[in-house]
């Protein structure tokens, strides 16, 4: 599953990254946030399960999520997650950083086409 | 706090993951039935989809946790469960464990309160002791104190050395305390100015001697030890001030010594000034220990050449006398041999401990493999378990860890019964271990003790649980799954790290047994030993001391001891009753001098010294001691003063050539004394123990012209040893009678050290009986050990075999051929262990060399017997499941499986 050649790493922080700006579109479960993700980035993007779980739990854990007893779609119990203020302001850290590498990278490749 | 709310809420985490999880496969798989898929296979394509969804949860839980440690815990718990689920097997590797720890911490305790803890005294890397070697001064310089000082040459050392702070000499004595309870004789130790100062601990109430109490015309003072304190005074703060009897003498008590305080290896009930009058000092009397306390920086060396400085210092200030030769000692050769006090008072008896703590260790390694074997057969049963879990994707290390896991937690469980076993076991020790065990106070199950415990029982755990983890952490996976129990080889691949342990074990208690039976034949060796009395327990002995203040006229001493005899000869069942300066055994040499034969002249001018010993009538009768020629003394040889003296039958032969030689001839002690005539000769006595040569000894009638005074004075000695041979003796209502017989005599004469002969002969023999009931027991359990595990290892083999037996007795196997060839296999295991233990224990027995007596260390009686005994152990606990193999049913067997 990892070696799936049609699907490249991400760099460390990208799946944290998605997961916090797609909760703060709305609070989602696990299977919707994988679903959310794929769709959003027209299937370019799939996230591992392996990695989504734990993923969760570590910011969980660093207080950038809160999970809550929730219903599914379907109207089984399941656990919503939402972003909290503390996610909110890692979220907007984040996206200042990575759009400063973004930049930096576009940089060096259109250098190197010259 | 918030982690420890977080560790509360962690259930509830752990819930929502697998919600969650369960939720996601879920819906995943409503999603690809809505696209038309049945829904097994929508089931099965979502969880194949989803991943390992145990391993995922475990990683999401991960986060919550602090890994390492938890997984352990959970290795832990599952490794308890399986305990659990398998009492039997729990049962004996924790007893077998428990028993070889507590063993080994048993005797740590004593190495590490004997041995290794430094003396309880501050600095007490400074202190001396002030052993003197003079390899000219015959028995006076013995082996346990060398030769001890006299008072003229500690003013002389004290006064003018560079290299100590302070000095001071005792030397141990017997008070009758009177005016307290009844009149009760109690150990005191006469010290010198500078003891205390030199040992540096400070009284518990009250004060220290100081110079003013050591004037000899000054105040008369004493010190209290605590036990004595607590004993005869409550413990009472008040006592100082107090006035007691001390020998007839009024002493005022100045101090009390804290609990624990010994003098050196000492435990004692008064301290009492020694009070010497520097005016009166002569070059002899070599009866004090010293001991001193170097300036800082100083060496042992240079405190020697220090003293040695001295000496001649010394015999150049002081004489014996007018006409004697101040410089006769130069041919004792006087030198110095300082050493630190602590290895003083640990004596020789490290040896011994070492000895046993290399004997109980080596049962832990024993210990040891037989659990590593236990546990080999465990992982065996689990062999498939294990493999599956590899296959999993379960690391080699993961595996390694889990088993290591169980080992180390059944290490530490046994360690902890183990405490319990070595409490017990420390008691039984300090209880059977010889009485002159030093340091006996300072042995406890302490926090050094306990660690080594815990130590011990990880190292242990980790030992044993290293076989089989690097037997099963490296199994290929592959080949196991398929091919269970149907192959005969994968079992000989198993089987060979068995076998190996099992030859270890059998060469390690090799090595034991070997040393144990060596024991036993050295204690053979002594009890055979001639000791030069008979008959030891029906002899009874007490000491008698009549102090100078309480009787003054030695002639009236001398009637006092002799009623003694009569009032006690009185007793029923007594037959015969005498007294000496000191019995046999106890240490306690009355004197050495000069001894020169008529006619005989001697190189170097100078007589060698014979060993003096001052006895009644009928003491020699009374001992057992055998009249070789001549007579006995009658009570008017003694009355009398006439001179003669009775010779020991060594130093008969040495001087006129046999016994009946000696009858009639003359010797004396200085040129100017006059002869005494030898009236009998009695049989050798080895009074320093059965495994020292008897000396030669020269008896005095107990009351005689003092050879000390310039004129001729009566002395008689006023410190003897009663003995009285009687059917009764060491029962109570025999003593009761002796006491009253005593009593009647003069009612403030207490009785001290009550023993049999035999008590004091068995006490002479502790430290090899000790030692041999160390190495017995530790030999023991090596043999059955190694028992277990060559039954082990050979009914393991049987087990395995089954098939191959049944398929071997269908073909028309004998079954006798069949039962030798697995007892053939234990014996090539025992023979491969016999000759490895053999080398090891050839090489290891000198260590013991000290101990033994009369054998040689590589006796070939022992070395012979032991393999062979160990051989026909083995034969037998290889035949029992030998046995059980050639009862196979062949059709059973095969139909199995």
């Amino acid at each position: 599953m990892a070696n799936n050649p049609e699907h490249r790493d991400l760099f460390p922080g990208a799946l944290e990254l998605m997961i916090l700006q797609s909760l703060r579109l709305k609070p989602m479960h696990g299977y919707a946030l994988v679903k959310h993700i794929k769709q959003v980035s027209d299937d370019l993007l799939q996230v591992e399960e392996g990695s989504l779980y734990p993923a969760l739990q570590r910011m969980l854990r660093e207080g950038w999520l809160e999970a809550k007893t929730g219903t599914s779609a379907k109207g089984r119990p399941t656990r919503i997650y939402r972003l909290t203020d503390a996610g909110i302001r890692r979220l907007e850290k984040e996206v200042v950083s990575v759009e400063k590498m973004f930049a930096g990278i576009t940089r060096v490749l259109a250098v190197a086409k010259i | 706090m918030e982690w420890f709310a977080q560790f509360f809420s962690r259930r509830r985490r752990y819930e929502d993951i697998s919600i969650s999880i369960q939720e996601h496969i879920e819906e995943r798989t409503e999603e690809l039935m809505a696209d038309g898929m049945p829904r097994k296979q929508a089931e099965q394509r979502a969880r194949r989809e989803f991943g390992n969804v145990t391993l995922l949860e475990e990683r999401s839980r991960e986060v919550w946790q602090w890994p390492a440690l938890e997984s352990i815990l959970a290795d832990l718990k599952f490794a308890f469960r399986r305990l659990r689920k398998s009492p039997g097997f729990a049962a004996t590797v924790l007893l077998t464990l428990a028993i070889g720890i507590g063993a080994n911490t048993t005797v740590f305790s004593v190495v590490n309160g004997v041995l290794l803890k430094p003396l309880p005294y501050p600095d007490s890397g400074q202190l001396v002791s002030l052993w003197l070697n003079a390899p000219g001064a015959g028995g006076l310089a013995n082996f346990s104190s060398g030769l001890q000082l006299s008072a003229s040459m500690y003013f002389t050392f004290s006064d003018q050395n560079r290299t100590f702070q302070s000095m001071g000499i005792w030397t141990p004595s017997n008070a009758s305390v009177t005016g307290v309870a009844e009149p009760e004789q109690v150990r005191s130790e006469m010290i010198s100015d500078g003891v205390l100062q030199t040992l540096n601990v400070p009284p518990a109430v009250g004060r220290w001697f100081g110079q003013s109490d050591q004037d000899p015309h000054g105040g008369k003072t004493v010190m209290l030890g605590y036990g004595y304190w607590q004993r005869r005074f409550g413990g009472d703060r008040g006592v100082i001030g107090r006035v007691i009897q001390v020998d007839a003498q009024s002493r005022e008590i100045v101090g009390v010594m804290p609990r624990g305080f010994r003098l050196v290896d000492r435990d004692f009930d008064l301290l009492v000034p020694l009070a010497l009058d520097r005016a009166d000092q002569k070059l002899a009397g070599f009866g004090y220990s010293g001991i001193a306390r170097l300036k800082p920086g100083m060496q042992l060396a240079q405190a020697d050449a220090d003293i040695a400085r001295l000496i001649p210092v010394w015999m150049d200030s002081y004489s014996n006398g007018p006409g004697t030769n101040p410089h006769y000692y130069e041919i004792w050769r006087i030198t110095p041999g300082f050493r630190f006090l602590k290895q003083q008072v640990i004596g020789s008896i490290g040896g011994v401990l070492w000895i046993v703590m290399a004997t109980v260790g080596l049962v832990m390694l024993i210990v040891c493999t037989n659990v590593a074997n236990l546990l080999l057969v465990r992982a065996e049963s689990r062999h498939q378990e294990l493999s599956i879990r590899a296959a999993l994707g379960a690391s080699r290390m993961r595996i390694a860890r889990e088993l290591l896991i169980e080992s180390v937690s059944l290490g530490i469980l046994g360690g902890v019964i183990a405490v319990g076993v070595a409490f017990a076991g420390l008691r039984l020790l300090v209880a059977i271990g010889p009485t002159d065990l030093p340091r006996l106070s300072e042995i406890s199950l302490d926090a050094g003790s306990l660690g080594f415990t815990f130590a011990l029982s990880v190292l242990s755990g980790l030992l044993f649980g290293s076989i089989s983890a690097l037997r099963y952490a490296r199994t290929q996976t592959s080949a196991i799954i398929g091919g269970t129990n149907r192959t005969a080889s994968a079992s000989r691949v198993r089987q060979r790290a068995r076998n190996v342990l099992v030859i270890a074990q059998v060469s390690m208690a090799l090595v034991l047994l070997v040393s144990a039976v060596l024991m036993i034949r050295t204690f053979a060796a002594l009890r055979s030993v001639e000791p030069g009395f008979a008959d030891p327990q029906h002899v009874q002995t007490m000491h008698i001391w009549i102090p100078d203040l309480l009787i003054s006229d030695p002639q009236v001493v001398t009637h006092i001891q002799n009623n003694i005899v009569d009032q006690v000869a009185a007793i029923p069942g007594v037959t015969s009753v005498g007294f000496a300066g000191a019995v046999p055994m106890e240490n306690n040499d009355p004197n050495w001098d000069e001894i020169s034969v008529e006619g005989k002249s001697y190189e170097g001018g100078e007589p060698p010294l014979r060993l003096f010993n001052f006895i009644s009538p009928a003491y020699f009768n009374t001992m057992g001691t055998r009249l070789v020629a001549g007579r006995d003394f009658t009570w008017s040889d003694i009355y009398d003063l006439r001179p003669r003296v009775m010779v020991s039958e060594n130093f008969a032969r040495e001087s006129w050539g046999s016994a009946s030689a000696a009858v009639g001839k003359r010797l004396r002690q200085f040129s100017n004394s006059p002869w005494q005539e030898v009236i009998g000769v009695v049989e050798d006595v080895r009074v320093h123990g059965v495994d020292e040569a008897a000396p030669a000894t020269v008896y005095w009638p107990a009351m005689l012209n003092d050879p000390y005074t310039p004129k001729p004075t009566i002395d008689a000695p006023r410190f003897v040893t009663f003995a009285i041979r009687s059917d009764r003796a060491g029962t109570e209502s025999f003593l009761k009678q002796v006491q009253q017989a005593v009593w009647s005599v003069n009612a403030s004469l207490p009785l001290a050290a009550v023993n049999t002969m035999q008590e004091i002969y068995s006490q002479s023999l502790a430290r090899t009986s000790f030692t041999l009931v160390m190495l017995a027991i530790a030999g023991a359990m090596a043999l059955a050990l190694s028992l277990i595990g060559i039954y082990g290892v050979i009914s393991y083999a049987v087990s395995q075999r089954t098939r191959e037996i049944g398929i071997r007795l269908a073909l028309g196997a004998q079954k006798g051929v069949l039962r030798w060839m697995f007892v053939r296999s234990a014996l090539g295991l025992t023979g491969v262990g016999v000759v490895i233990g053999l080398a090891a224990a050839a090489a290891l027995v000198r260590l013991m060399k000290t101990l033994l007596f009369g054998i040689s260390p590589l006796d070939p009686l022992t070395f012979l017997a032991v393999p062979v005994i160990l051989a026909a152990a083995a034969a037998l606990a290889s035949y029992l499941p030998a046995r059980r193999a050639a009862g196979v049913d062949p059709v059973e067997a095969l139909r199995a499986e």
